[in-house]
């Protein structure tokens, strides 16, 4: 009981001492107003906006081109890394190469992509799957390793074709590092996406947040910022609850000993 | 003369109707310079006692007592060894740091820190090895790491949680006369648990049995064999096996009961 | 395929091959370039070493490192702070959780707007930028950290009665570094990007700011060089980053059994350090020393056999 009291009891206290401050310190001058609007603000204006079709409009717009840039990401980091994965010299030759471009931060790219497309969604998707590519890669990488080549050879001595062999063992074994590094790449592309609707003004979410900074609406600002968190944690909860669903056999052997993957 | 008394330890976990007395009620004496056995069958909470012992856990109804003073956190004069000696050792410090850790909060000065950590490293076999890391050493090494930095503390008292249980047989042996011979030759009480009866008997003075959960005292036992303890001249003599076959059907009988 | 992947010319070939061949590619597709998106590489390495080397190093380069360097080391401390905190309070972590979630959910670029409203675009703000994109992820790695230090190494710290401090600075710091390294390396490149688009919006200096000035006076060689210099800077970055943690946390890999076997037998630069002091001391006097530094773990020791 007490435990139970204490998980909810906890974080709704917390919840509700920040609302507060952020609350009263703007309406007493701590906080100047006009900079911190107070969250009951905030939320009125996210309700007046969501009936908009301005904000169904970026909305959907954010979120298609997230989703267009994490199938583009996905058609090409799975096959890659699972070849890249398999074969030493693939290994090898590409080595250099990632490594030279993967810590390139993408957003160095945004004055090149603006000159090739302007303010076009192209844009952000490009930008999204520069940055997404990477998560996703390494894992599939790391996938196509960790094969368990006894079962592998199992189903060779029991007769099963490469094809067979890929559809039954291979990507089933792979399953859970493509998933856990969709997940990951999901929250960079978001994030990326964002980033090229802000700065160079493609459609969507971080294009209203501009729009309302620069004319100084900041509470419509926030509210879009929150909209746009709201929705990097819907998809972070959909992909969470799709990773369950495929992986109910799996789960226990999903996060090994080792410290590889950082709470994104 | 007693230097630690458990007077009625009880320790139960949860409340009301589901609590579970993991410890029903547990006293034992352990005199000055004694080497102390505590055996009972699986379960029977073991490491739960010698932590309340050591203070690491609080009993929930009687007392551990050093001398006068009851024990709420580690005394001074008390050091432990772990049975998972991998895990207690530091894996970012090479075995001297490790080993003069503790002393760190004792003000001792550092010149004198390595010295005594060099000493005690000296004492369990391992001089010369300070400058390596634990994760560079078989499980013996890291058990007489963990050894050495109980000795460089230079406690009154030893409490040893299945010290040996995870070597291999001949490591158990050399560890065991290592024990041994620290102990002989330093003013130290022991208090040792095990699950292997073989080992204490070949090592106590005493041997306490405890019963099944809710743990009790069952008996206890004083070793008569004559010291110095050997390997092979100690465990062919009549008396060693009399005592185990004893202490052995002893907690038979308990595991009986436990399962009927 | 053999040669390529056994020998040792053979895979220094193989891992040449695939950058040269890019390399070449763009040199040969964009020397007769005639559109300003593409401008020939001759034109674009000769911007580079015209701009970069080295008149917008003071200008550009020093001042945008010099930020990143600041809001960085704000956000690391900051982090691994709030993650002692948090992680050793329970308590206080469930309570703040709403709010630290909700803030780790915002995409770290959108916080330039609150930033800009809040604190306007001076250095400071730039810096407050990087310090704020990249103080979650550290922050909620450090949490991690300190959570899962084995209750073991508690016991021991406890057992030997060290005082609170001593054990969180000895114990559940160390413990917690390789879950924090994991965070600082995620913060770094959240950093990064931060810096750079903290500069293409109400700046006047910096690399982000460089790139876009010269994509908007369509000196595209320009842009490009700006490019390449900031891939040059997150990767110098990266590799200090990971050089400095692979020294560091030399014990971490080798307590999981992933050293490999060349690492393993080096001993560390303290070692060397202390064998060649005792190796000259030896050498002066005449006496033997008493620890033989190089070939100790020969020595037979009091119990042989086994100790592998």
């Amino acid at each position: 009981m007490k435990g139970l009291a204490e998980r909810i009891g906890l974080p709704l206290l917390g919840l509700a001492v920040a609302l507060a401050v952020f609350e009263i310190a703007p309406r007493i001058g701590i906080l100047p107003s006009s900079s911190f609007p107070p969250p009951s603000e905030i939320f009125a204006a996210l309700v007046d906006l969501v009936g908009t079709t301005e904000f169904r409009a970026a909305l959907w717009a954010t979120t298609w081109t997230w989703a267009v840039a994490m199938t583009i990401t996905t058609v090409l980091a799975v096959p890659l890394g699972m070849f890249i994965g398999s074969s030493t010299a693939a290994t090898l030759a590409s080595r250099i190469t990632i490594d030279f471009l993967r810590p390139v931060p993408s957003v160095a790219l945004i004055p090149l992509l603006v000159l090739m497309y302007g303010t076009q969604p192209r844009l952000a998707i490009i930008l999204a799957v520069f940055g997404a590519l990477w998560p996703l890669l390494f894992q599939a990488m790391y996938a196509i390793r960790d094969v368990d080549p006894v079962a592998r050879d199992t189903a060779t001595a029991f007769g099963l074709g490469p094809f067979a062999r890929l559809r039954r063992v291979v990507l089933p074994s792979c399953t859970p590092f493509i998933t856990t590094g969709m997940r990951l790449s999901a929250s960079v592309a978001l994030i990326l996406i964002v980033t090229g609707e802000y700065i160079v003004g493609v459609d969507g979410l971080g294009k209203e947040v501009f729009i309302a900074q620069s004319g100084g609406a900041y509470a419509d600002m926030y509210a879009y910022i929150v909209t746009a968190g709201i929705l990097g944690v819907l998809i972070n909860v959909a992909m969470g609850g799709a990773e369950r669903r495929l992986l109910f056999w799996h789960a226990s052997q999903r996060t090994r000993g080792l410290v590889t993957e950082a709470a994104l | 003369m007693a230097v630690l008394e458990l007077d009625s330890i009880a320790k139960s976990y949860g409340d009301g109707p589901d609590a579970v007395a993991a410890i029903h009620d547990v006293s034992v004496a352990a005199q000055e310079g004694e080497l102390l056995c505590i055996v009972g069958p699986s379960g029977c909470g073991k490491t739960t006692l010698l932590r309340c012992v050591a203070g690491l856990l609080a009993p929930t109804s009687g007392q551990v007592r050093m001398g006068d003073e009851v024990v709420t956190r580690t005394p001074r004069s008390m050091a432990l060894v772990f049975q998972d000696y991998s895990r207690s050792l530091l894996p970012w410090l090479d075995l001297r740091h490790n080993v003069t850790l503790p002393l760190q909060s004792r003000g001792v000065g550092r010149k004198e820190r390595d010295r005594m950590a060099d000493a005690a490293l000296e004492s369990v076999g391992l001089d010369g090895h300070g400058h390596k890391y634990p994760w560079q050493l078989s499980g013996g090494m890291q058990q007489r790491t963990a050894i050495a930095r109980a000795l460089a503390y230079e406690p009154e008292i030893l409490l040893m949680d299945e010290p040996f249980a995870s070597v291999d047989a001949q490591t158990r042996a050399e560890l065991e006369d290592l024990l041994l011979d620290v102990w002989s030759r330093r003013a130290l009480t022991v208090l040792l648990v095990t699950h292997d009866i073989d080992e204490a008997v070949y090592l106590a003075d005493r041997v306490v049995v405890l019963s099944k959960s809710p743990t009790r005292v069952k008996e206890s036992l004083t070793v008569e064999l004559p010291r110095p303890r050997d390997q092979i001249r100690t465990k062919e003599l009549p008396e060693f096996a009399h005592m185990r076959a004893q202490i052995f059907a002893s907690i038979k009988e308990e595991s009986a009961h436990a399962v009927s | 395929m053999r040669f390529f992947t056994r020998t040792r010319t053979g895979r220094v070939v193989l891992q040449l091959a695939l950058p040269v061949f890019l390399l070449w590619l763009w040199w040969v597709t964009s020397e007769n370039s005639t559109s300003y998106a593409y401008p020939p590489l001759s034109d674009v390495l000769e911007q580079l070493r015209e701009d970069w080397m080295f008149d917008q190093v003071p200008t550009d380069l020093v001042p945008s490192l010099a930020r990143f360097s600041a809001g960085y080391a704000i956000a690391v401390v900051a982090g691994i702070a709030g993650g002692l905190v948090l992680g050793l309070m329970p308590r206080v972590q469930r309570a703040a959780q709403p709010v630290t979630e909700f803030l780790r959910a915002i995409p770290p670029p959108l916080l330039l707007p609150f930033v800009i409203v809040t604190l306007g675009i001076g250095n400071g703000a730039k810096v407050a930028v990087i310090a704020l994109g990249s103080v979650w992820v550290i922050l909620l790695n450090a949490v991690d950290g300190v959570r899962s230090v084995d209750p073991v190494l508690l016991d021991t710290a406890a057992s030997f009665q060290l005082s609170r401090r001593r054990t969180i600075w000895r114990v559940v710091l160390p413990a917690a570094s390789p879950q924090i390294a994991v965070g600082m390396r995620t913060g770094l490149a959240v950093g990064l990007i931060m810096m750079i688009i903290s500069e293409m919006q109400g700046s006047t200096n910096g690399l982000g700011y460089q790139v876009l000035a010269a994509q908007r006076s369509f000196d595209t060689a320009s842009m490009f060089a700006g490019i390449i210099v900031i891939g040059l800077v997150g990767l110098l970055v990266n590799l200090g980053f990971v050089l400095a943690e692979k020294r560091i946390m030399r014990w971490y890999r080798g307590a999981r059994g992933l050293l490999d076997e060349n690492e393993a037998a080096r001993p560390t630069a303290r070692r060397r350090a202390a064998e060649r002091r005792t190796a000259n001391a030896a050498a002066t006097r005449d006496t033997p020393s008493r620890v033989a530094p190089v070939h100790s773990h020969l020595r037979p020791t009091r119990i042989r056999h086994q100790e592998a």
